[in-house]
């Protein structure tokens, strides 16, 4: 069974502890995850939980079997990448010089990345989009110094008219 | 009403029908102590030796008795004695409901005397847990935690609450009660599960401890005499099947008979009702049933293909389901599979008895001797072992739901604590037997003075064999007989510890003394210990080992 790239979302109660517990539950079991995003949602009392990790078909069942047993729990929605709509935001900090920053701002505008900010010897590039398109920018950076970066992991919706009750 | 927190959780307690807790005092309990011994006539406190023994005592309690066992510990150390009489809950599934104390919420976070975060420890061991921090949240906190421990599958949960709390003021309202509309639960499967039972030609029912926590023995024997399978038990449901039954045959697994785990392998249907494929039973998930078709039956979804993949599963309480299972199952004799396994049970294991007044004393007889003697009423409590497996092999009727045993965990000190809840349980109405050896005894016998102090009449059965047998039979099986820190060379004299603790101490070493000192024993309505010496080479037979099949039995 091969490993795949999986992403799934809970919904749970906010309550405090309950981020420990979703990650525990992953930890005790021996998944690791990969991204874990976390956030309110319009539903008061509801977080908003979007994990990716690898894994094979049968771990994944498995592991939304498990999620869905805890009691802060509300709902788990496995997200297939086809169906959802999955975004992450890059931050990055480049080193520039007189020679290369003429480069990089027409590599900044051609891809549409955002300048964020600009400093003596460095500039700062933000992007949003899907996990393997962030790879690739971060891919068309490889000439140049990168100082600093981060991911934020992914957050993912459904496709589609969807509404869930709690 | 307004009321103190103390006050609230011994409310709340009453609410859930609780009118027996185990536990030990301690500085963050001080305010809840003070408010049970206002209400020590509905509410019976146990304090045990050590706070494991009460979270063992209520473990054994709630299984006796199907109702939530209750522990109370203080912070810190008092809070982490618990943890494996949690886990041991746990792993089992027996609903049970901790309440620990922790320090003024003023000082949490710092460090202060006696904190420790045992929310954070007990996370991967409870179903769910608390932590309440304001009083006005803590009788629906409470109740929830009932609610959780004794729904679903069962398990243990645990509610911290900071003594500021037990203290603090709020207005209690006794709960509102819900009309619980119970949906009647539909299965949309049965029609497909039953034809295949029904066509089988080999079916074999594999029953797990969720039977008796489903409280479905009666319709389980129902349905295996209807579909006229051959049928075997776990650890955890020892006591599900009828021990006269031409279809029990008896326990499956590791220690289990070669026919049952031979039914396995050659059966074409199995059944599976309420359990979770352990490695002990089965312990080669690529060939355990390899030619059947498997029909797991569960009220957890996520033991549905977790650990063997199955071909039909229904999720739901176990007798639920089979209400509704056996109106579809065809009545009907299975002759030829019967020869089969006829023929299997020919190899079963047969233990050779010693005469009476042999200094070889056996434990197959000293467990046969107990079940004469005790009657169908007893309780059976076990520690963890050979002697475990030896109890759960040789005893030869239980009454539902009473073979208490660490089968998950496998907790060497579980034995004591829990027969001391299940005496509290039985209320001297049945004698409790505890099979234990000298090295789960050695862990937890200082409950001992629980028993005395309550006059709780626990018969302490010790299978003597000086060393740690279990560890000692697999050094000698798989480690060439490297003997590494299984021979303790303990000098322990059983009856004169007994005796100091303020209880009864028999040494035999031959199965006619023993005989005398457990009838005795049984006159006595006092708590007893009984030790028989046994041969250090005696083994727990058959044995597959770790990741075998039942071709790889081991007999001798």
């Amino acid at each position: 069974m091969e490993n795949e790239k999986h992403y799934m979302v809970l919904l749970v109660e906010n309550n405090a502890g309950v981020l420990t517990r979703v990650s525990s539950l992953f930890c005790q079991r021996g998944f690791n995850i990969d991204t874990l995003t976390v956030a309110s949602t319009d539903h008061p009392g509801i977080s908003r939980i979007t994990i990716s990790f690898c894994g094979n078909d049968k771990t994944y069942r498995q592991l939304i079997k498990q999620t869905e047993k805890l009691t802060e729990t509300k709902m788990v929605i496995p997200i297939e990448p086809e169906f959802g709509i999955l975004r992450e935001l890059l931050l990055v900090k480049i080193e520039t010089n007189p020679e290369n920053s003429e480069q990089i701002k027409n590599l900044a505008v051609n891809n549409h990345f955002k300048v964020v900010d600009q400093s003596v010897g460095c500039v700062v590039l933000e992007m949003t989009g899907e996990p393997s398109h962030i790879d690739l920018m971060l891919g068309l950076l490889k000439p140049f110094k990168v100082l600093e970066m981060c991911r934020t992991g992914v957050t993912a919706l459904e496709r589609g008219k969807v509404t869930y009750c709690f | 009403m307004i009321l103190n927190g103390s006050e609230i959780i011994v409310k709340v307690l009453l609410e859930e029908g609780v009118d027996t807790v185990f536990g030990y005092p301690g500085g963050s309990v001080l305010n809840i102590y003070d408010a049970l011994y206002k209400h020590s006539n509905e509410i019976h406190h146990y304090m045990t030796a050590h706070e494991q023994g009460a979270a063992h005592a209520a473990d054994g309690y709630a299984r006796a008795t199907g109702k939530t066992g209750v522990c109370i510990a203080t912070s810190g150390p008092g809070a982490t004695n618990l943890v494996t009489g949690i886990a041991t809950a746990y792993m089992d599934s027996v609903p049970l409901v901790a309440i620990t104390g922790n320090v003024a919420t003023s000082l949490i976070g710092r460090d202060s005397f006696q904190e420790v975060y045992i929310a954070g420890i007990t996370m991967p061991i409870t179903k769910h847990n608390f932590v309440v921090r304001d009083v006005s949240e803590l009788a629906s906190t409470l109740r929830r935690a009932f609610r959780i421990a004794h729904s679903g599958r069962f398990g243990p949960v645990l509610v911290d609450i900071p003594k500021d709390v037990t203290a603090a003021l709020a207005d209690y309202e006794p709960p509102v009660k819900e009309q619980e509309s119970e949906k009647e639960k539909e299965y949309d499967n049965l029609e497909e599960v039953a034809a295949a039972i029904n066509s089988a030609k080999r079916p074999f029912v594999y029953c797990g401890g969720g039977i008796r926590l489903s409280r479905a023995e009666d319709i389980v024997r129902e349905f295996i005499k209807k579909a006229d399978a051959p049928a075997s038990h776990t650890l955890m449901a020892a006591g599900v099947l009828g021990y006269g039954d031409q279809n029990n045959l008896g326990m499956l697994g590791m220690h289990g008979m070669f026919s049952g785990n031979k039914a396995v392998d050659e059966a074409d249907v199995i059944i599976a009702l309420g359990t979770r494929f352990s490695d002990r039973v089965a312990l080669n998930t690529q060939q355990f049933g390899r030619r059947a078709k498997i029909i797991h039956i569960d009220i957890d979804n996520s033991e549905i293909n977790k650990n063997v993949i199955c071909d039909y599963s229904v999720i739901g309480d176990i007798k639920d389901v089979l209400e509704k299972l056996l109106p579809l199952i065809k009545e009907q004799r299975r002759d030829d599979w019967h020869g089969m396994i006829d023929e299997w049970k020919k190899q079963d294991y047969v233990p050779v008895d010693s005469p009476e007044d042999s200094h070889n004393l056996k434990p197959h007889q000293i467990i046969r001797a107990v079940c004469q003697m005790a009657g169908e009423d007893a309780m059976y409590v076990t520690d963890v072992g050979q002697h475990q497996m030896w109890a759960a092999q040789y005893i030869s009727h239980v009454r539902k739901g009473s073979f208490l045993t660490s089968g998950g965990l496998g907790t060497m000190g579980y034995g004591y604590g829990a027969s001391l809840g299940a005496a509290v349980a039985v209320e001297g109405k049945r004698p409790v037997i505890m099979f234990t050896g000298d090295g789960s005894f050695h862990m937890n016998m200082n409950e001992a003075c629980t028993a005395v102090s309550y006059n709780l009449p626990v018969i302490t059965v010790i299978l003597n064999n000086q060393v740690l047998g279990m560890v000692r039979q697999w050094q000698s099986a798989f480690y060439d007989r490297r003997f590494a820190s299984s021979e303790p060379e303990r000098k322990t004299d059983y009856k004169t510890v007994a005796e100091g603790f303020g209880a009864v101490g028999y040494h035999c070493e031959t199965l006619a003394e023993f005989k005398a000192a457990f009838a005795e024993a049984l006159t006595l309505g006092r708590p007893v210990w009984i030790e028989c010496l046994i041969d250090r080479e005696e083994k727990a037979l058959p044995m597959i080992p770790a990741g075998g099949t039942v071709d790889d039995t081991l007999f001798n």
